[in-house]
């Protein structure tokens, strides 16, 4: 087994709010305001991270958009090649997304399969008007031609490298750093 | 968390293995309320329904399960005349692993048909009911139907009447409910009792009254008119006004007690006619649940993971 | 030939003996000592005990009808091999066994071809279909020992009478197949919790018991001798002793497989666990040893009834009855009744020699001057786990696999002649 050892921290608390107001203004500027706009997280870690988002327009424009929480488990397109069992979890969409302007908001972009089985995911739930995608970290090496509206930050890495976005709801502190194999 | 081959009996699962088959089923339902009732997850995968004994609901069940993952199924029958006669079944499993399938969901009136097909073929195997053995994937769905509705299962009093001798859903719900930490009470005519039930920790009584003292969940079992052709009651009459649950005995029961019936049903016999489609029966929430409990099963079975 | 079987521990429960003693035998007979000469062979017997040649008195060896399953032959190796000089077969065979010619003919293919001794049984009723008598005394003059509908029970009780009535002239017993059909009902296993748990039909004790007092009861009123086949249950042993306490002519055998295995051999759902009577309690068990040590259980027979893979790799409900014994039956009255101290070697003797050849009424069952000499030498500390590849019989439907016995035969001579000997056996010839 390998061993994974901290590389480099490369956000922290206050990035990690930063980032998330800017794109906060990028979705409410680029969708000309809030209207018909809803947030769809990713589990894990895109979902409190499209609740962040959300709390932020509500901030800056007043109005409440609806966040949306989806599993891709049954759509990834690597099940029958894993080890083990990866667990379904709920996925809550409670809206109709149907002429929706939906952000699908994850926290990592790397191969681009995740957000293909996302896109898939949410077309099964209904047709919404387009789909954006939003991402913490872009750490390149797609594998699919997928490419994010709304990038907290580029970070270039090396397939020996992962990146470990922890957030407060999920791991009790928020930063981003990257592992290395060793 | 689930690392079995096949899935025989509830008998063979641990508490910690049924919870997780149940935590499954719940993503599994919101499939099923979409307008678009279908994800992609067992696309390339074969289904094969082997039943050899009439179903209309478990069978329909597992095949709407099947597709719902994108799962190609096909149904197979056989009639259990032809099982003495002709191809047997462990020939009849060679041939369906030949044809490539994934999993064998396998009806059959004879207990421990599925582990001998289990054992003849590298095929996962779904017990969808075996003589009076077990019935597992109707005691996970009545299971995750009391779930839903009370919030847990420890600590209920669960209480089954009917032809105990012969169900295997009795059987299955027995293990499944007192593995979750309730407590089984069973209800029957001592003719409709089995040997030595006790020993699998239930409480054997025979006065309907005194069984549902009490009972959170009452399960209702279908009495089948053939047990009185083999003397092992006087009639159906005589049943009914014992063993027939109406207003007046569900009164005895937990205020919100659930009924459950894992059909088809004979109203006016084991269930008075206007308390079938009661507020307190959850009979046709069953059957959708059936297919979000199908569903889960055969993801945890064949939908990940290197087999 | 000559022969001299040196330094064993001498076994006969006939004469009362057990004791360090050479054994000579000459011409095929057990005989007075003798000077060795360069023509006599020497077995060296020491450490191991050497006991009259042992008399299985139910077996089926399938032939004529079911080759498949055994023949007269490879029957008779697996009894050789498991330390049997002798054997009774039963006659449900195709055709059954109920008529001279058919007892004529097994007689034959064991004399030319077989192994061991055969004693063939011959049906009580035509077909053994329970209605009416079959040919007793022309099938008595040809051989048959004694007589059973084995496999089935005589239901009519009126029949099984006047079966009785007629074999008390032919001084010959009647081995009774104890077993209700309406209480047994179609099960498949012993009744009790484990069938409940597998949802198999139970067959209640009640079932072999209420036959097993029947006949108790006719065999008392007719003065017929008769032997119960396979008892298995508390109940039953406890009818066998009380009648046997009023002097009713009744005489019984217990399988290995019943007084080792409960009915959580059948586990899940071993169809080589599926036997009739049933695998049953663990009270039943403690019962029928109870009865091996106090004598109400005469002997020990195997039920041999070998059946085909594919024939138990079925549905349990369609697998038939029966389980192959031969070869592991005195590993098992070994490590399960002397290793554990119920039975004296010498009464494991009795019951595995003499007294089924007495109830038989054939000869044997004893190391006398003058008896024919087959002798069975066991070696009490050679052990083995039970593999079925190793069976010299042809069918393999042993529950008793992987299991690990103690106490061996190592030696089978018949008739003065060795018919089976184990290699890896310290027993040597000069």
């Amino acid at each position: 087994m390998a061993e994974w050892k901290q590389k480099a921290r490369i956000m922290d608390s206050d990035g990690i709010r930063r980032v998330i107001t800017r794109i906060a203004h990028e979705i409410i500027e680029r969708n000309k305001g809030t209207g018909d706009l809803v947030l769809i997280g990713i589990r894990r870690r895109g979902v409190p991270l499209a609740r962040r988002l959300a709390d932020r327009i509500r901030e800056i424009e007043g109005s409440l958009v609806s966040v949306g929480v989806l599993d891709i488990t049954l759509y990834r397109d690597d099940l029958t090649t894993m080890g083990h069992q990866p667990v379904v979890r709920q996925t809550e969409v409670t809206f109709s997304i149907d002429g929706k302007r939906v952000v699908l908001v994850d926290d990592v972009l790397f191969t681009g399969r995740t957000i293909r089985a996302a896109l898939d995911a949410i077309i099964d739930l209904g047709r919404p008007r387009y789909i954006q995608l939003a991402a913490l970290v872009d750490r390149g090496h797609r594998e699919l031609p997928i490419r994010a509206d709304y990038v907290g930050k580029n970070v270039p890495t090396s397939h020996r490298e992962e990146v470990a976005v922890r957030l407060i709801e999920t791991d009790e502190i928020d930063e981003v750093v990257i592992m290395e194999k060793t | 968390m689930f690392k079995h081959k096949d899935l025989l009996g509830i008998r063979d699962m641990s508490a910690d293995e049924i919870g997780f088959l149940l935590d499954t089923a719940g993503p599994m339902k919101e499939i099923i309320k979409r307008p678009i009732k279908k994800v992609p997850t067992l696309r390339g995968r074969t289904v094969v329904t082997l039943f050899y004994e009439n179903s209309t609901r478990t069978r329909g069940s597992f095949e709407l399960a099947a597709k719902y993952l994108s799962a190609d199924s096909i149904n197979m029958s056989g009639s259990s005349s032809s099982v003495a006669k002709g191809e047997s079944l462990y020939d009849t499993g060679r041939t369906l692993q030949s044809l490539g399938a994934d999993v064998i969901v396998l009806r059959h009136p004879m207990p421990g048909a599925p582990r001998l097909l289990a054992r003849s073929v590298q095929a996962a195997v779904i017990n969808a009911g075996d003589g009076a053995h077990e019935h597992p994937s109707q005691a996970l769905l009545d299971m995750f139907t009391v779930r839903e509705k009370k919030g847990g299962l420890a600590g209920l009093q669960v209480v089954i009447v009917g032809d105990i001798l012969h169900s295997r859903v009795a059987r299955s719900n027995i293990w499944g409910f007192t593995k979750m930490g309730a407590k089984v009470r069973v209800c029957g005519p001592p003719t409709l009792i089995p040997a030595g039930l006790e020993q699998t920790g239930v409480r054997v009584v025979h006065q309907m009254d005194q069984a549902l003292d009490g009972a959170d969940v009452i399960i209702m079992l279908r009495i089948q008119k053939e047990r009185q052709e083999q003397g092992l009651f006087p009639g159906l009459r005589e049943y009914s006004r014992l063993y027939g649950l109406n207003r007046r005995r569900l009164e005895l029961a937990a205020g919100d007690a659930l009924v459950l019936h894992p059909g088809p049903m004979n109203r006016g016999v084991e269930i008075a006619a206007d308390m079938a489609d009661g507020s307190q029966t959850a009979i046709e929430e069953q059957v959708t649940n059936g297919v979000a409990v199908r569903m889960a099963l055969l993801y945890l079975l064949i939908g990940g993971g290197a087999q | 030939m000559k022969l001299i079987i040196q330094n064993g521990r001498l076994l006969d429960p006939v004469a009362g003996r057990d004791q360090n003693a050479d054994l000579y035998v000459n011409n095929g007979l057990i005989c007075a000592p003798f000077q060795p000469d360069s023509t006599t062979s020497i077995i060296d017997a020491g450490g191991k005990l050497v006991a009259p040649g042992l008399v299985d008195m139910h077996v089926h060896l399938r032939e004529p009808g079911f080759e498949y399953k055994e023949t007269i032959v490879t029957g008779t190796a697996a009894a050789a091999r498991g330390g049997f000089t002798g054997v009774a077969c039963m006659p449900n065979t195709d055709p059954v066994t109920d008529n001279r010619v058919t007892v004529e003919y097994i007689n034959k293919r064991a004399q030319e071809d077989g192994l061991v001794k055969v004693y063939p049984v011959g049906a009580i009723t035509r077909g053994s279909r329970g209605q009416e008598l079959a040919e007793l005394a022309d099938m008595r003059e040809a051989g048959a020992a004694a007589f059973s509908d084995d496999g089935q029970p005589v239901t009519d009780a009126g029949l099984m009478r006047r079966a009785m009535l007629y074999c008390s002239m032919l001084g010959a017993a009647i081995i009774s197949h104890c077993e209700d059909k309406s209480l047994a009902g179609g099960g498949v296993m012993h009744e009790g919790a484990y069938s409940t748990i597998l949802g198999l039909k139970g067959i209640p004790a009640s079932a072999e018991e209420a036959m097993v007092a029947r006949d108790i009861i006719l065999a008392g009123e007719t003065g017929c001798p008769l032997h119960l086949a396979h008892i298995s249950t508390t109940g039953s042993v406890s009818l066998v002793r009380e009648a046997k306490k009023r002097g009713v002519r009744v005489t019984a055998e217990v399988t290995p497989h019943h007084f080792t295995l409960t009915d959580r051999a059948v586990g899940d759902f071993n169809t080589n666990a599926k036997v009739n009577p049933p695998l049953r309690g663990e009270a039943d068990v403690q019962a029928v040893r109870q009865g091996l040590a106090d004598g109400t259980i005469d002997a020990i027979a195997t039920d041999h009834a070998p059946h085909s893979f594919d024939e138990k790799n079925v549905e349990f409900d369609l697998a038939p009855f029966g389980l192959v014994g031969l070869e592991t039956a005195v590993g098992l009255v070994w490590t399960e009744l002397v290793l554990t101290g119920i039975l004296t070697p010498l009464q494991a003797v009795q019951k595995l020699s003499c007294n089924p050849a007495r109830i038989l009424g054939v000869a044997g069952g004893t190391l006398t001057e003058g008896a024919s000499a087959d002798i069975t030498i066991i070696d009490p500390l050679l052990e083995e786990t039970v593999n079925p590849a190793d069976f010299a019989g042809k069918s393999r439907n042993t529950p008793f696999t992987g299991r690990r016995l103690k106490g061996l035969p190592v030696l089978t001579i018949v008739a003065g002649e060795i018919k089976y000997r184990r290699q890896e056996s310290v027993v040597s010839s000069q």
